[in-house]
């Protein structure tokens, strides 16, 4: 085991999950690849919207690997840290969102 | 990782890395030596393709000096002002004799920037007669805006019916100017207005201007009618630019790239990278397979990065000199883990994808 939990080489085995259960992992990478494949959203928009995501979900190897996708697609670095802003803006929001529950809540217990 | 620029030549800096057989050393060793990364011969072999053996000729591409005016980061000739290696006329002549009887039917001139062999023209007229379908010079762009010598570039182009493949990384100032230095995005878009004033790359226009892209950096190009679609939309919404077809091409680790890979500490990434989208399917059309590649001084290669790396053809004939057409393509490619720049993804080669 190494020192740290995060290692840079561990993304390149990724793949090697389906070792260890291949069924699930085969349906999952194959699912993983159809869910990236041009749509109703192109590739880039797609690429955008996970590296957005995987700001929110704070992976490294999700931000590795995106942010490396969406350079190949020729996305600027503006156009990133906007897609970024907007995750951020959305976990800053659900959380400031959830104060109207506090605010339900302190309406309900005072007189 | 920020790297510091030179505007120096690795030559001309007497870096190790302007040696061949170094870079041919470090694409030998390391991950590749210990096993942790398979050769290419090891690769080639699982899908019995080794060895790599010519098809039938195409293009002829000359080397005509590593002189440039630019001195682009990515660079695999290492070209730049500094460059002293030119095509000399005698050279040319002999070129000459084997365009009039080659069976290839492109010629694709390249350098550093063509245009500053000072017989360029005058092999241009030459070579121009000889009937050749496809004559391609690969003109940087700034060439044309560089100095008043060169403005009437476009009409010559024009003129001699030369089909321009011009290099463009992206199309942002920021991108274009950080790879191949200040001001270069600015001229490219000047150059590429007046080649547009010609009727070069207009739809319906013979006049072909095609353009190359290359990404900034250590990681591949993406698909390539995607960029191309990208590219067309913000080079006419921006500067009312048209061109043809984007070539995306994946930058090989040699020279100046290499350099930039291990400085960057990028190298075995990059690699990896290169290994994990190796794709048989590219093989059986590198471009290695259909073109012979001529240097300054009238060697033979199966490609320019051979050429840079030094690495002449495994036949009898060697040389422009004693140029066999037949004997050439009797011959195995020779091959390194360079070559896996060219079989990755869709493949790569100076005509863009190959798979």
């Amino acid at each position: 085991m190494a020192n740290n939990y995060y290692d840079p080489a561990d993304l390149r085995k990724f793949g090697k999950i389906t070792e260890w259960s291949e069924e699930l992992g085969t349906k999952f990478f194959d699912y993983y690849g159809k869910v990236f494949e041009e749509g109703a959203l192109t590739a880039r928009e797609k690429a955008l919207i996970a590296l957005a995501v995987a700001h929110t979900e704070q992976c490294p190897y999700c931000i590795d690997a995106y942010t490396k996708d969406n350079l190949q697609r020729g996305v600027t670095k503006k156009q990133m840290m906007e897609a970024i802003h907007v995750g951020a803006a959305i976990k800053s929001g659900a959380t400031l969102v959830h104060g109207t529950m506090m605010m339900n809540k302190v309406n309900k217990l005072e007189m | 990782m920020s790297v510091t620029k030179s505007k120096k030549s690795l030559h001309k800096r007497h870096d190790d890395l302007a040696q061949a057989n170094k870079q041919l050393e470090i694409l030998s060793g390391g991950i590749f030596a210990d096993g942790e990364l398979p050769t290419f011969a090891k690769k080639i072999k699982e899908t019995n393709q080794f060895p790599l053996r010519p098809k039938k000729l195409e293009i002829l591409q000359i080397n005509v000096g590593y002189m440039c005016n630019q001195v682009c980061e990515h660079c695999h000739v290492d070209a730049g002002p500094d460059r002293k290696e030119i095509m000399t006329w005698e050279t040319m002549e002999q070129c000459l004799e084997v365009i009039k009887n080659t069976g290839a039917h492109t010629l694709d001139l390249t350098g550093g920037a063509p245009e500053m062999n000072p017989h360029f023209r005058r092999f241009v007229e030459e070579a121009s007669k000889a009937g050749i379908k496809d004559f391609i010079v690969r003109s940087n762009l700034t060439i044309i805006r560089a100095n008043k010598k060169y403005y009437d570039l476009p009409d010559f182009f024009k003129k001699h019916n030369v089909h321009v493949v011009s290099s463009m990384p992206h199309w942002t100032r920021g991108k274009t100017d950080k790879q191949r230095g200040e001001g270069v995005f600015d001229l490219s878009i000047k150059a590429l207005q007046e080649l547009n004033e010609r009727g070069y790359g207009m739809p319906d226009s013979d006049l072909r201007l095609d353009l190359v892209y290359n990404p900034n950096g250590a990681y591949l190009p993406s698909d390539q009618a995607g960029m191309e679609k990208d590219f067309k939309k913000a080079l006419m919404e921006d500067f009312g630019i048209q061109f043809h077809n984007l070539f995306a091409i994946t930058n090989l680790p040699i020279a100046r790239f290499l350099d930039y890979l291990i400085a960057s500490e990028n190298y075995e990434d990059y690699m990896y990278q290169l290994v994990d989208a190796y794709n048989p399917a590219a093989v059986a059309n590198v471009m290695c397979t259909n073109t012979i590649s001529i240097s300054w001084d009238g060697w033979l290669y199966d490609c320019d990065f051979n050429q840079m790396l030094d690495l002449k053809v495994n036949s009898k004939v060697k040389h422009i000199s004693d140029y066999n057409e037949d004997l050439l393509n009797d011959r195995d490619i020779i091959i390194s883990q360079h070559c896996y720049g060219c079989t990755a993804g869709a493949g790569s080669s100076c005509q863009g994808t190959v798979a």
